[in-house]
């Protein structure tokens, strides 16, 4: 492993790369208040965040990435556009990959920006693909965008829709309620027995807790109102499974994707942006021939994305993590910025593999 | 240098752990007086008896300190991150048995999966303004199973103690406990969530992948083995 002040100067020289291109130099503090990343996050940010206590701020985190500190302070009245580069110490417990650093250092970019989101998209991916440049990495991309769409375009209940948008980000979930909502999987135990029954709401025991009798009613409500609910037609179903399991090459993907949306015209306008996307990458130099574009890309990655996603990696070093990561955050802004919200895209480099990276080249 | 075999200091665990190893020809006994945790092994040499607390079994174990250890399997995946790559389980003892369930109200007529609560989780904080809680110690095995199984929009409130009570005490909407009859979860107007346990756990035998393992030491191992009956 290169030795810390190497990995340093090495994130100093990126950094100065992203101060060249015009951002502004941030340095949120370390130590978060665990709400704003527990109620981003959930539970699972506790399994992967160092949290500790402090008499005055209460629950606190080690920073677990610099985007959630940087969005917060960007929404306290940034100016616009803008654009930040910020390095340091990211905190991640790596319980169930003990080979991997619970401590590293990332280097990252951010940029604000309301006029042209696919410009914005571009600007971000190259600068990082120029950074990289020398390491000859592969770039994967996806859209999650394209698939939200997909998802608001079914032929099915807002209910339907919502649960399944709620569960974009955990793929084996999604599939099971899709394969239920298409009525190609039983409905859950107990559901048909309790919509039998003449009076739902009957029990011999009292309630206790929080949740209210008026809360379990509306549930049954809205579980009647699904029963109703006739099944995602079989051909939609289809055209998402093939949205899904496409990979192409970036200059291929929009007339495949145009394709699709003759059948699916929801994805239609998110499909004009990733073509955008793709003309303005190839204007800032990005070779799109040889960029590939994943269906399902991101899928796994934090929750916050919501737009173009991204990642740099090494061929043939599958033990090593991405190289560098991104994507667009847009529904971040929205969540933290208390009402008011700011098309916003960035990403992070790992400047300790591409030391190691370099070390093997060289 | 000897084998150190950690076995439960005190209570029911410890004397079903002697009756264990006694009824496969190693006797395990306390010596000295009640309150001193000293132990000795008969039948078979190499073997030394260390007495610890149950909770504390498993770190010992993952710090190599001890070579074999006998505690609950819910105890070690709790404990231990990435505990297969720390211990081995030998042989599950047959005793000591207590599901990790997670209870609900009863009065939750629309709730009997996962899947339910899942759903009520999401209904749940976009009402209240905050997450659904759940009750529990068991923290590691709780998350993981959620995580597993889609489960988003829920929290973990620790809970030391008389969990089943945070639910009427509106400090939790739901617990996860480890129950070996039920008894107090319909006392506090609680059922069991359908579809199997978080996990089953029961007295183990698990060996330390981190200790110290010297020719001598696998050739007690190998000798215990036999004696006790566990093949590989």
């Amino acid at each position: 492993m290169a030795d810390k002040s190497a990995i340093r100067a090495e994130a100093a020289r990126f950094r100065a790369f992203f101060e060249a291109q015009g951002a502004q130099l941030v340095d949120p503090p370390i130590l978060q208040p665990a709400e704003t990343l527990l109620d981003l996050y959930g539970e699972d940010i506790r399994a992967r965040a160092y949290v500790t206590a402090d008499p005055a701020l209460g629950e606190a985190m080690l920073r677990p990435d610099f985007t959630v500190p940087v969005v917060e302070m960007h929404m306290q009245g940034g100016a616009e556009p803008a654009r930040y580069t910020y390095e340091g110490e990211i905190f991640r417990k790596q319980e169930e990959a003990t080979h991997r650093a619970p401590e590293y250092i990332q280097v990252g970019f951010e940029l604000f920006d309301r006029a042209d989101p696919a410009a914005a998209d571009a600007e971000v991916f190259a600068l990082i693909a120029e950074a990289l440049a020398p390491l000859g990495l592969r770039a994967a991309t996806g859209d999650i965008g394209i698939l939200s769409a997909a998802v608001s375009g079914l032929s099915t209940s807002e209910a339907r829709k919502r649960a399944l948008m709620r569960h974009l980000w955990r793929p084996r979930r999604f599939r099971t309620l899709l394969d239920r909502f298409a009525g190609r999987a039983a409905q859950p135990e107990g559901r048909a027995e309790l919509l039998a029954r003449s009076d739902p709401m009957a029990c011999d025991a009292p309630l206790v807790g929080l949740r209210s009798e008026a809360e379990i009613a509306a549930r049954i409500a809205a579980l009647i109102e699904d029963a109703k609910t006739p099944p995602i037609p079989e051909v939609e179903v289809a055209l998402l499974d093939d949205l899904l399991g496409l990979r192409e090459t970036m200059s291929n993907i929009t007339e495949h994707l145009r394709d699709l949306a003759v059948d699916m015209p929801a994805i239609s306008p998110a499909v004009e942006r990733l073509a955008a996307r793709g003309r303005a990458l190839a204007a800032r130099g990005v070779d799109i021939d040889g960029l590939d574009f994943e269906g399902s890309y991101g899928r796994t990655a934090l929750e916050y994305y919501d737009g173009f996603v991204f990642g740099f990696y090494a061929e043939g070093r599958p033990d090593l993590p991405p190289v560098a990561t991104g994507g667009r955050y847009d529904a971040l802004t929205r969540v933290l910025g208390r009402g008011h919200e700011i098309p916003a895209v960035g990403g992070v480099i790992r400047p300790e593999l591409v030391l190691r990276l370099g070390e093997g080249r060289a | 240098m000897s084998v150190k075999l950690g076995v439960p200091s005190k209570g029911r665990l410890m004397e079903k752990t002697f009756d264990w190893f006694g009824a496969r020809g190693v006797t395990l006994a306390r010596t000295g007086s009640d309150r001193e945790y000293a132990g000795a092994v008969e039948g078979l040499d190499g073997l030394e008896l260390v007495l610890l607390s149950a909770g504390e079994i498993p770190r010992e174990l993952a710090a190599g300190r001890i070579h074999l250890g006998v505690t609950g399997s819910d105890l070690v995946r709790e404990k231990l991150g990435a505990w297969e790559e720390k211990v081995l389980e030998l042989e599950p003892m047959g005793f000591g048995h207590a599901d990790l369930i997670i209870a609900v109200p009863k009065a939750w007529v629309d709730v009997t999966t996962l899947d339910d609560l899942d759903a009520v989780a999401a209904a749940f904080r976009a009402r209240h303004g905050f997450r659904l809680r759940i009750a529990t110690k068991y923290h590691r095995l709780v998350r993981d199973y959620l995580r597993e199984h889609g489960v988003a929009d829920y929290q973990l409130v620790d809970s030391q103690g008389a969990t089943e009570g945070t639910v009427k005490n509106e400090t939790a909407e739901a617990i996860a406990d480890i129950t070996s009859t039920g008894e107090t979860l319909r006392a506090n107007h609680l059922k069991i969530l359908a579809g199997g346990p978080v996990h089953r756990s029961q007295a183990t035998l698990f060996k330390s992948r981190k200790a110290a393992w010297t020719d001598e030491d696998r050739a007690v191992l190998a000798a215990l083995k036999a004696k006790l009956g566990i093949e590989a």
